[in-house]
């Protein structure tokens, strides 16, 4: 322990008696360990062998001889490997046009000057408020022949209104002598955004994007909605019908001779894949988070 | 694009009088603002075409709707849908297991972020502080797939808890399987999920209250717990009263994608929510009518729920979630 006796304890805070310091230390130990136990009977069962897993009935704490070969076997083609594909792309897709038209909007929408700009800001800010609902808006994406299409699953839920009032927040903290200045030497609203707001901006970008990509990657129930095709499914739907319901996949596409047993090592496996992608983004942006997230609960 | 310039054009020389007095006639303000114009179109079209022309679509609350046809062609039937929905029982037992899992949120998911925000708020170390928020905050990040499966593996029939209480207890029991208990489940895994992300805005307004208040109490000589009554609580109270606001807005929205994996293994009965029975009445059982008034009810409902708990807040002479002047 590094508790420097130096520093002076805060305000709020007298210093806990011996029985409350040991009470605080048990509380979050329970909680972290609460939180943390799934992640590990997920990550050990992936690994385990058939033996061990029979041994120990459906689940492993430890592996005691770890192997990748679930990995091996649910990444080398077939159904899983192609709903990474889908997956993967129709995040960057997905996140490259919610990110840009978020990041025109607020930047748009945090100037002084815009005609029209309390009407254009009521037709985000009432999206907190009301909603089309499920069956009006499967309608829509069907009148738009957008049904069986990958664009089903980043088109309907695009925009979130959150996060423009997030960057728009955050835009309208930036000095407005700086913008206009920039303005006085001839600079146009695009040169402006790309060349002072953007790069003043990295940190709230990044946590919005992330945000979007998240939820991209997440995404099921558009999925589920809009697209009847099995051979479309991203990995949430994929993730669903495997690991929850149990089916068998098959490997490739159509022969059904070849199928994978539903072991839980192998469905485990999927688990960790879906997680890996977030686990690995998140540590960057999580300094970001209180920010983006107050600006957004400040100004919404 | 050339429509709604003339548009554009023919509406600033309606506006004319008026903008005559103004210095900036409107037509000229659109042509300075085009950039601006051109940069928020995206975001608005995507709301138009995917929020609001869809709203219009809830006109088939009040149709016979048959999906084969334009809408055009499709009776009207006035309100045989709503009283069709009234009298189906699937539509009450919805309804209060929607109250009775929002009641149980309010209950549990809503305190116990806020002790957990106090809690964590009262460790100084940073280093301590740190790696307990890197480890709460994750599964907030994880789709609703992906923690019924975490679950599915720990509690389920295999499930690693399940085998501990058995080789405790003797019995076996399925918690995921099981309808008396499902409820419970789903808040318990609400709380496993989003615990740690509802402590942020708590947290952030712990950090924002004046320490000169604190010192001030402690100089007339307040101890620990009435500085934490007077001034802590207080402190907070504003986001406090926000997020139940948006609790009791939400009364009538609980975890549909979360509720929608897990109905089938416990049955309707104990399962079904508004939104689900909108689904399985909607897309699944082909009875778009029925689907889309249930759906709009439960849209106006809910409208109204927050606009409601957002006056009594104002009353109560607080903030609330939004104000006149924003």
């Amino acid at each position: 322990m590094t508790t420097s006796s130096v520093r002076a304890r805060p305000i709020w805070a007298d210093a806990p008696s011996p029985a409350l310091r040991v009470l605080k230390a048990v509380a979050l130990t329970v909680v972290v360990a609460v939180i943390a136990f799934p992640f590990l009977v997920v990550v050990s069962t992936s690994l385990a062998s058939e033996q061990q897993l029979v041994a120990n009935g459906g689940y492993v704490l430890w592996p005691s001889d770890p192997s990748f070969d679930a990995y091996r076997q649910v990444l080398g083609g077939g159904a899983v490997s192609r709903a990474v594909i889908v997956s993967v792309a129709v995040t960057v897709i997905g996140t490259a046009i919610s990110l840009g038209a978020t990041v025109l909007a607020a930047y748009a929408l945090s100037q002084r000057r815009l005609v029209g700009k309390r009407l254009l800001l009521g037709v985000v800010l009432l999206t907190f408020l009301i909603s089309p609902g499920i069956i009006p808006l499967y309608l829509m994406v069907k009148q738009l022949g957008l049904l069986n299409n990958y664009a089903a699953l980043i088109l309907p839920t695009a925009i979130s209104a959150f996060n423009i009032v997030i960057m728009r927040g955050f835009f309208m903290t930036i000095p407005r002598e700086l913008l206009d200045s920039a303005m006085l030497d001839g600079a146009g609203h695009w040169t402006m955004l790309r060349r002072i707001v953007l790069p003043l901006s990295k940190a709230v970008t990044a946590v919005v994007g992330m945000f979007y990509a998240v939820g991209y990657w997440n995404s099921f129930f558009n999925a589920l909605l809009y697209l009847n095709d099995s051979a479309k499914w991203p990995l949430q739907l994929v993730l669903r019908t495997y690991v929850l319901q149990g089916s068998p996949i098959a490997k490739e596409a159509g022969a059904s001779a070849d199928v994978l047993p539903p072991t839980q090592a192998l469905q485990m496996a999927v688990v960790v894949i879906a997680i890996v992608p977030i686990a690995c983004v998140y540590p960057f942006l999580q300094k970001h988070f209180k920010t983006g997230v107050l600006t957004g609960a400040v100004k919404g | 694009m050339a429509t709604s310039m003339q548009q554009a054009h023919a509406s600033a020389l309606r506006a004319a009088p008026v903008a005559a007095r103004r210095t900036v006639s409107l037509r000229s303000k659109l042509a300075r603002d085009r950039s601006l114009l051109v940069m928020v179109a995206p975001a608005v079209i995507l709301l138009l075409t995917f929020t609001y022309i869809p709203l219009l679509g809830n006109v088939v609350a009040f149709m016979d709707f048959v999906p084969y046809l334009p809408l055009s062609e499709s009776p009207w039937v006035g309100t045989a849908n709503f009283q069709a929905m009234f009298e189906d029982p699937a539509f009450w037992n919805a309804t209060w297991n929607t109250l009775q899992i929002n009641g149980l949120q309010l209950i549990f998911s809503f305190p116990i972020p806020l002790m957990l925000a106090l809690l964590l708020h009262s460790v100084l170390s940073p280093v301590i502080r740190g790696v307990v928020q890197s480890v709460i905050y994750l599964p907030h990040f994880l789709s609703w797939v992906i923690v019924v499966a975490m679950f599915q593996q720990t509690l389920g029939g295999t499930g690693a808890v399940t085998d501990v209480l058995r080789s405790m207890t003797g019995e076996s029991v399925n918690l995921m399987t099981n309808p008396g208990t499902f409820k419970a489940l789903i808040v318990a895994q609400g709380v496993w999920k989003d615990a740690g992300w509802g402590t942020i805005l708590f947290l952030a307004a712990l950090t924002a209250i004046d320490y000169s208040l604190y010192e001030s109490a402690a100089v007339d000589g307040a101890g620990g717990m009435r500085r934490f009554w007077h001034i802590t609580l207080p402190g907070i109270r504003p986001i406090i009263v926000l997020l139940l606001i948006l609790q009791l807005g939400q009364s009538l929205t609980v975890g549909f994608e979360q509720i929608l994996l897990q109905r089938d293994a416990v049955g309707a009965e104990s399962a079904e929510v508004l939104d689900t029975y909108v689904y399985f009445h909607g897309v699944v059982d082909g009875d778009w009518s029925i689907g889309v008034a249930a759906g709009l009810l439960k849209g106006v409902v809910g409208l109204v729920l927050i606009l409601a708990a957002n006056k009594l807040a104002h009353s109560l002479g607080e903030q609330g979630v939004y104000s006149r002047d924003n």
